[in-house]
């Protein structure tokens, strides 16, 4: 495995400084993100944020799928020695899906729906390396039973439409582990599950981040979720990072807007008549110094 | 003891040979609001579609405010629904007056302007948003016109399918507050269906937690709040939805 080679394990797989995605639109220049800064080991990191506020446009700009007339600008993106920037299309076959995965969030649009199961992951197979047809039917057999999907040859020869939610998540998980990234990118990959199937799905994430050394980038806007999951936050805001914390401090986060999103969530155990609600400062929208 | 505002007797639906909903049984004092709680498949939506008519193939009794549902005009004076998705229940190429003069014309009510205004004003909507389109608006927004479509008969109980799953954190607690205002303002009478423990406590007095289509377990949101489960489906539910833990997701079990 690629990581085992690495010879400083303590590097960053990656490195982002300064990154700017802006939007040029018939009613002016949307600034997506924002002056966007972090390094990400080998540890799970979240980005948390309500909608709009930039956490997937940073996810997608790391792997350059952010379209015209969007544009990326950014000092550094840099994985392990890698620059990002301005790689071609050619170049970019060799990273997506292969060094580099992305997990969306819903199964029903993400997965081909008149492709068997069991063939769209070998398809991430047959571009990386050239192997026999039975040993590709091998290594995705065992990346469902990674996913700890009870019955992988069933699933193996199913439709999407013919798996629930959970199952449908957890194939594109294995769709991805095929390739054994270093770095995943999950843009709320659990976010359209049932509680206790999104657990499943968790576990078996974090179970890749300890035992391959992978690096995980989690986008959600679940607070909670992402504090108990994750060892590190960035907490973004209208395209900026306003605040970023150890996961196990976020309770004690400083900022007026993540304290703010924090005391709108509604608690079993701890109830209140009425909920606070958000105050959106404009001086939140200025560029952070 | 006053009449119950909405009780379900004994409710069973089956969609071919697949039991949906199980022999299910509660009853919603008036004024108060009743959570239904379960994963997908649970069943629960089913309930709310069977009250309200959208679906019609169902057994067992269903009485709101002591009479049998006839689905006529009558009925949806008195009940109306709150769907999830305030993107897809509101008509696109219709402005926020068509779609809250719609259910006043039908049932042949004068005074439109005045009663569009006033509802508007109830829900937080200043008159700007009087001429505007769904695109125009944002979640929490079009999540106020739904409620105010659903009030503007002045019914008196609300059925309510994750009205707030859909939104952003800071947009749900605006619209958990103006669901309770509204409650408390008008004496409505609420069944929220919904996924979320959180909600249930913070609008709910008591609730159904359903796997499916079985009720697991009732209880009262002091049980909740305690913790004090009896069923082990839905410790496992609480303990979920409590955050991520890596051994409590290695311990989950599958309930059928």
């Amino acid at each position: 495995m690629s990581t085992m080679n690495d010879p400083n394990p303590d590097s960053p797989i990656l490195r982002v400084d300064n990154l700017n995605v802006s939007f040029h639109t018939s009613k002016g220049v949307v600034r997506a993100v924002r002056r966007v800064d972090f390094h990400l080991g080998r540890e799970k990191l979240g980005i948390v944020g309500e909608s709009g506020s930039g956490k997937s446009t940073v996810g997608r700009a790391i792997l350059g799928l952010v379209r015209p007339p969007g544009q990326v600008q950014a000092d550094a993106i840099r994985f392990h020695d890698q620059d990002l920037r301005n790689l071609s299309n050619r170049q970019w076959r060799g990273i997506r899906g292969k060094r580099i995965g992305m997990v969306m969030q819903d199964p029903k649009y993400s997965l081909n729906p008149v492709m068997r199961i069991g063939e769209q992951i070998s398809e991430t197979l047959r571009v990386r390396e050239r192997l026999s047809r039975a040993e590709r039917q091998r290594r995705v057999l065992a990346s469902l039973e990674a996913v700890r999907i009870r019955d992988p040859e069933r699933v193996y020869r199913a439709y999407p439409h013919e798996l629930s939610g959970g199952m449908g998540q957890r194939a594109m998980i294995a769709m991805m582990l095929v390739a054994d990234p270093e770095l995943l990118i999950a843009d709320e990959p659990t976010s359209a599950l049932d509680v206790t199937v999104q657990m499943q799905v968790l576990a078996v994430i974090d179970d890749l981040v300890s035992q391959r050394g992978m690096g995980l980038i989690f986008i959600s806007h679940d607070l909670n979720l992402v504090a108990s999951f994750c060892d590190r936050i960035l907490v973004m805001y209208a395209g900026q990072v306003v605040e970023s914390c150890r996961a196990g401090e976020l309770h004690q986060a400083r900022h007026p807007y993540t304290r703010g999103l924090l005391e709108s969530l509604p608690d079993v155990d701890n109830p209140r008549p009425v909920l606070p609600t958000l105050n959106r400062d404009p001086a939140w929208l200025e560029d952070v110094p | 003891m006053s009449e119950a505002a909405l009780r379900v007797e004994k409710l069973q639906v089956n969609f071919g040979p697949v039991e949906a909903v199980r022999t299910v049984s509660f009853q919603v004092a008036p004024g108060a609001c009743f959570g239904i709680v379960g994963e997908s498949g649970s069943g629960k939506s089913t309930i709310l579609r069977a009250i309200c008519g959208l679906i019609r193939d169902w057994r067992g009794e269903i009485r709101v405010q002591g009479t049998p549902p006839r689905y006529d005009r009558a009925f949806f004076r008195q009940v109306q629904m709150v769907f999830q998705d305030p993107y897809g229940s509101l008509h696109p190429r219709h402005t926020v007056n068509a779609v809250l003069a719609e259910p006043l014309k039908i049932h042949g009510i004068q005074d439109r302007g005045r009663r569009i205004e006033a509802i508007l004003e109830q829900v937080g909507l200043d008159h700007s948003f009087r001429y505007r389109y769904p695109h125009q608006l944002s979640g929490g927004q079009r999540q106020r016109v739904a409620i105010a479509r659903a009030l503007i008969l002045e019914s008196s109980v609300l059925l309510l399918d994750e009205p707030t799953s859909a939104l952003d954190v800071s947009v749900q607690a605006e619209i958990l507050n103006l669901l309770a205002r509204l409650r408390a303002e008008h004496h409505l009478t609420y069944l929220l269906v919904t996924h979320n423990l959180a909600v249930v406590s913070h609008l709910c007095e008591g609730l159904l937690v359903m796997n499916a289509g079985r009720v697991v377990e009732e209880m009262t949101i002091d049980q909740l709040r305690r913790h004090e489960t009896h069923d082990p489906y839905t410790r496992q539910l609480l303990t979920a939805s409590l955050g991520y833990d890596r051994e409590a997701a290695a311990s989950l079990q599958t309930f059928d």
